[in-house]
């Protein structure tokens, strides 16, 4: 069962021997801590086998998954993007900004259709910045990324002064808050969302480019790799996802508020990438493993919750994680 | 590879124009301030300025050593807010206790952040953003999310508030001590000179027989108390342990380093031009204040955070463009 | 007879479960020039890199000066008495002259403090014996290659050693220079300090060592006085080879090398770019291998990157199939019809990560391309003919590259290319670290190649394969073009004289 996991997926490469079922922890220590979390969730946790409880975490994991995916590509590229929080702050401000303007208000299908559009144009234009100062100015991606990390959500604070904006919209809502065949809206989204990812890093040019860039970027350049456009679409990817995520995360909540919108998403999705296989000197995006990866660390989060852990105490466990994710994955490559 | 770095290298030192820039940009904004405004020059505005501003020049000068080995600290805000949780609980012991116990507390994260980086081989920016984390969430647990007040009987207050013999206040005599203490390290130990030597070339300084290990650890532990100082600065001065503070400080720290002429990629760096630079991006905000002042614009709080931003892109920009243009000029 | 200084004994390493090493062997005694050869790959690095710490050792033993040896880091070797120049040129070029000689054992004064006053006249001192006078407090990144070396040999000396390694020291040294390097050798071990000295130059090993210490696949062949070898054995040792059949027929399989000269494919006219290229000019017919010669440095990987579009030109013109040709980047060379097998195996070729199959196929990707999705049966059709036509000795085609042998791997790159059928191949060393096999394989490969028509420019550090391989022969010195030889009638001889005396033909043809 455990050797068929997403974790295993890497860059297309089977591997050589899979006669031999050795248990390695460090490749399935993903799974494995699914499992255990699961177990010791049912076990301990109250109400944890409810329907509502499954709802709940569903709602919740989509914009951790949904951003874990762009990051994946990024990291795939050998580069990490710590903006995707901010960007979800300013794409999260932005749509409600739009359908409760005056012209939102007079034409609503057209501002719910600018609602739904701008803020994702505005979060591609976030990405385009990443990504050029990236790779045609070649300044470092965690420097690159640090300076939106701060002002993005400057931005969003400024255009929304601050404030909680609410709102009763129920068509935007659905984002966050419908429901198909009886599961959340934006569980079907990431699923799909994966899937495209998928198929795009596997079965397209984009992704061998990917993977070639962040497997070794001077061989790609040397090979005809159009390295800067590429890694530039990685970082776009990445910002649109984060934009969608940011979306969610305020029709979820009927409200944005762009101090906490996807405040320490960056942690959460570059733990889930990590947890997920993602190699941080780049060369393999494993989107399942992402996914993953998510699942994981919205269960810690859940876990604690519901066992009267403090947030602030979660905080410092996630710290914990992502350096025994990363830890693991150097020891693994030594 | 070694002849392409000397390459770029020859035409960026050439120039030298980084760090005389910041120090003319620096004297052209206090005589613009001097002449715009009545009491910029005034000894109030200057001594809070620099009281303000002392905590974000510590930081700054931390950073500028991790930053000189070709590291990241990303975590210097939220170790100053640990810190300054820690020392208002101290306060009542007076400030002989809650100075060293903060710049302890701070050490000791820096050592967390060495041992991760250094032993567990965790790329430094993951290494410190989950020490950014942890220390914000091991300040917001001690404190119970609550900001909390300082002891005001005890000498505590007095070391942020009040002048040393009457003339500068202590945070600006200590934050002296600090530079030229780093300062002499940097140019005249063989410590300071791994430090560059490691951002230079790691591989060549191991081969050199530098103790690398030792340099990248003290790096990491001197940027971790210089955060712990600043922190007991902002509890001292402010009366109070601030949880929540420290949002993007390590943005204006590593803005202030790379203005100052020091390569984010490391082995060059100096430290009074990261005084200077440090300097430059707090002048930048005090001239906004006065702007805001006098009513010529109006700019929320929200617009610290973009400025700080902006202030990075434009040196990073600079930074990119000087380097090539003295490739274009050869 | 005095304890030899230094004695290493089957020494084992294997890195990822490849021998680098198999029971090697070397002595030197105190006070001599110890010469150590090889062919690249041969081990010679690793070995040292084991002495001295880098590395350690899987099985053997080592002793220095009396005592077992175990060296946890360079550090410690540093401070039993082994100084190390390496061949990759370990110093800091952000750092000053004063700096890179110093560090570590700066001199002190009161309170510890570094004292750059005794620190930069001591450094004066140490490069005046090597003839060099030099603003120490400049950045070593601003001189030439040429004097960085010089200086990282002046700080081994300068360390007070009892053995000096050197790896490949001249590689980018001019006759003079490496007439004062002589002198520095001859001055250390008259005051009893031993001298490894690796080279691949066989010439300059009897003119400065005592003895020669042979290396071949990981292990040690032969130890020689140099008073009673010659090169022509040395060179038999080096590779495997019988003496006789290098006396008479010569070391490539390049084969027969008669051009049949078509049409000119490519014509450069005195090209230049920033990246060290001054002043190129070649021109390749199709049909014939045109060889670029050199030392390292001369400018030889630097034309390559220029005609393939990764460095802009400055000046000059280009003429490609008849058209005047100037590539942005290497997208736009590969879909003019080019292609550059790149000098770094490791560090430009290949993803090491990936799968033979996705290795292979990298640059011919668009065209296995419709509507952005790749072709996957087409894919693996193409990838099984190429690991079928060239002896490709993999699993599996979507086995990981880096599980492959160098010279599997160096197959599967020129597979990458061959795959794009371009009209001119660029090979930067393409036999470079891999075994004897392969190399033989890969050169006739390459001829076969020519014979269908196709150009190739051959850049290569080994003589022999130039003077076999190629045609005609570019010799390049300092980024220029200098002088043209023509096949047959080459020798090795002929090509090192071109490649060494020129220099003052350089200033005047350019007066």
């Amino acid at each position: 069962m455990t050797q068929e996991s997403p974790v295993l997926e890497n860059s297309g490469s089977s591997p050589a021997k899979l006669g031999s079922f050795k248990f390695d922890l460090r490749k399935h220590g993903g799974l494995l801590a699914l499992v255990i979390l699961l177990v010791f969730n049912a076990l301990v946790t109250p109400n944890f086998l409810q329907p509502q409880t499954l709802f709940v975490n569903i709602s919740q994991v989509a914009t951790i998954a949904i951003v874990a995916i762009g990051m994946t590509m990024v990291i795939a590229t050998g580069g990490i993007d710590l903006s995707v929080g901010a960007v979800m702050a300013l794409a999260g401000a932005l749509a409600p900004l739009i359908f409760l303007s005056p012209f939102g208000v007079e034409y609503p299908i057209l501002g719910l259709i600018a609602a739904f559009t701008l803020p994702l144009f505005a979060a591609a234009f976030c990405g385009l910045f990443n990504g050029v100062l990236v790779s045609v100015l070649n300044v470092q991606p965690i420097i690159a990324t640090l300076i939106l990390f701060i002002s993005g959500r400057g931005i969003a604070q400024v255009l929304t002064n601050g404030n909680l904006q609410t709102f009763s919209n129920d068509a935007f809502s659905y984002l966050g808050t419908g429901k198909i065949l009886g599961l959340p809206f934006q569980g079907w989204l990431t699923l799909l969302l994966a899937l495209i990812a998928f198929w795009f890093v596997r079965r397209t040019l984009f992704g061998r480019y990917l993977l070639a860039i962040g497997g070794n970027k001077r061989a790609a350049l040397l090979s005809g790799v159009p390295v800067r456009p590429v890694t530039i679409l990685a970082y776009v990817i990445c910002s649109v996802l984060a934009g969608v995520a940011g979306m969610i995360v305020v029709a979820i909540n009927s409200a944005s508020d762009a101090a906490r919108n996807g405040n320490l998403m960056e942690l959460d999705a570059i733990a889930a990438a990590v947890v997920g296989g993602a190699l941080l000197q780049g060369g393999k995006a494993p989107i399942f493993g992402a996914i993953l990866g998510a699942i994981i660390i919205q269960l810690v989060k859940y876990t604690l919750l519901a066992n009267g852990v403090e947030d602030e105490v979660a905080l410092i466990a996630k710290a914990a994680i992502i350096v025994l994710a990363v830890w693991l994955q150097q020891a693994r490559k030594e | 590879m070694l002849d392409d770095s000397a390459f770029d290298l020859r035409k960026y030192l050439n120039n030298n124009g980084q760090s005389a820039g910041v120090w003319i940009a620096l004297v052209a904004l206090i005589i613009f301030g001097l002449l715009r405004y009545d009491n910029f020059g005034s000894a109030y505005n200057i001594v809070s300025f620099l009281n303000y501003n002392s905590m974000f020049i510590l930081i700054a000068i931390g950073m500028c050593f991790v930053i000189m080995t070709g590291g990241i600290d990303l975590s210097v805000g939220s170790v100053a807010a640990f810190t300054s949780v820690c020392a208002a609980y101290l306060s009542p012991f007076g400030i002989e206790v809650a100075l060293p116990g903060g710049v302890l507390a701070g050490a000791v994260i820096g050592g967390i952040n060495a041992f991760v980086i250094i032993v567990m081989r965790v790329p430094p920016f993951i290494a410190t953003l989950a020490t950014m984390l942890g220390a914000k969430g091991g300040a917001l647990v001690i404190s119970g999310a609550q900001t909390i007040s300082v002891d005001w009987s005890s000498n505590f207050t007095k070391f942020g508030m009040e002048k040393a013999f009457g003339i500068l206040p202590w945070t600006i005599v200590a934050t002296l001590v600090v530079f030229f203490i780093a300062w002499i390290v940097l140019e005249r130990t063989p410590l300071g000179r791994s430090v560059l030597a490691i951002g230079g070339s790691e591989e060549a300084s191991t081969l050199m027989g530098l103790k690398v290990n030792r340099a990248k650890a003290f790096v990491y532990i001197f940027s971790g108390a210089c955060a712990g100082l600043a922190g007991v600065f902002l509890a001292s001065s402010y009366g109070a342990g601030q949880p929540l503070e420290g949002i993007g400080w390590e943005l204006s720290a590593i803005a202030s380093v790379v203005v100052g002429g020091t390569l984010l990629t490391g082995g060059l760096g100096s430290i009074p031009a990261t005084l200077a630079g440090a300097l430059l991006l707090g002048l930048v905000f005090n001239i906004l204040n006065f702007e805001n002042g006098k009513g010529t614009i109006s700019l929320s709080a929200y617009w610290q955070l973009v400025i700080r931003g902006g202030f990075l892109f434009v040196v990073i920009l600079l930074q990119t463009r000087v380097i090539r243009k003295r490739q274009a000029v050869s | 007879m005095a304890l030899p200084l230094l004695t290493a004994k089957s020494i084992d390493k294997a890195f990822s479960g490849v021998a680098a090493l198999t029971s090697a062997e070397l002595q030197i005694e105190g006070g001599e020039v110890h010469g150590l050869i090889g062919q690249n790959g041969a081990g010679k690095s690793t070995l040292i890199k084991i002495i001295t710490g880098v590395y350690r050792r899987d099985a053997g033993t080592v002793e220095f000066d009396g005592g077992e040896a175990s060296f946890i880091n360079p550090r410690e070797a540093q401070s039993a008495g082994i100084a190390t120049i390496y061949q990759e040129l370990n110093l800091v070029p952000l750092r000053s002259v004063t700096e890179n000689i110093v560090m570590g054992n700066e001199p002190r004064k009161w309170g510890g403090l570094i004292d750059w006053k005794t620190a930069n006249s001591q450094t004066k001192k140490v490069l005046s014996d090597f003839g060099l006078d030099l603003d120490v407090e400049r950045p070593l990144g601003e001189y030439s290659t040429a004097i960085q070396q010089l200086v990282a040999i002046a700080r081994a000396v300068s360390l007070n050693a009892k053995l000096v390694i050197m790896d490949e020291p001249t590689s980018s040294l001019d006759d003079k220079e490496v007439a004062v390097l002589f002198g520095v050798i001859r001055q250390l071990k008259q005051t009893g300090v031993s001298v490894l000295y690796v080279s691949h130059f066989l010439d300059e090993l009897f003119e400065v060592c005592d003895r020669v210490t042979v290396m071949r696949d990981g292990q040690t062949i032969g130890c020689h006085q140099i008073a009673e070898t010659d090169k022509f054995e040395l060179i038999a040792e080096m590779l495997g080879r019988n003496i006789e059949d290098i006396k008479s027929a010569g070391m490539t399989d390049f084969g027969g090398g008669e051009a049949k000269r078509g049409e000119v494919l490519l014509q450069a006219d005195n090209i230049g770019t920033d990246n060290r290229l001054r002043a190129f000019s070649a021109t390749v017919h199709r049909g014939e291998i045109v060889g670029l010669g050199g030392l390292l440095g001369s400018g030889r990987t630097e034309a390559a990157l220029a005609l393939f579009g990764v460095d802009q030109l400055t000046q000059g013109r280009m003429v490609f199939k008849g058209e005047g040709f100037e590539p942005d980047d290497p997208v736009t060379a590969i879909r003019s019809g080019l292609g550059l097998l790149s000098e770094d195996r490791k560090a430009e070729g290949i993803i090491p990560d990936m799968s033979v199959r996705e290795n292979l196929t990298l640059a011919l990707l668009p065209r296995l391309t419709r509507a952005g999705q790749i072709q996957r049966g087409r894919e693996r059709e193409i990838v099984e003919n190429f690991v079928k036509a060239l002896g490709i000795k993999t699993a599996d085609i979507d086995q990981p590259i880096r599980e492959l042998s160098g010279g599997n791997q160096q197959k599967v790159l020129l597979a990458r290319w061959l795959a794009t059928e371009p009209d001119l191949l660029i090979l930067d060393e393409p036999t470079r670290g891999v075994d004897v096999g392969a190399k033989l394989e890969i050169q006739s490969i390459i001829r076969e190649y020519v014979d269908r028509g196709c150009g190739v420019i051959l850049i290569s550090s080994e003589f022999e394969e130039l003077v076999e391989g190629a045609d005609r022969i570019v010799v390049l010195q300092d980024g220029y073009s200098v002088s043209e030889l023509e096949n047959p009638g080459i020798s090795e001889d002929i090509l090192i004289a071109a490649i060494a005396h020129h220099h003052d033909e350089v200033s005047g043809a350019n007066a």
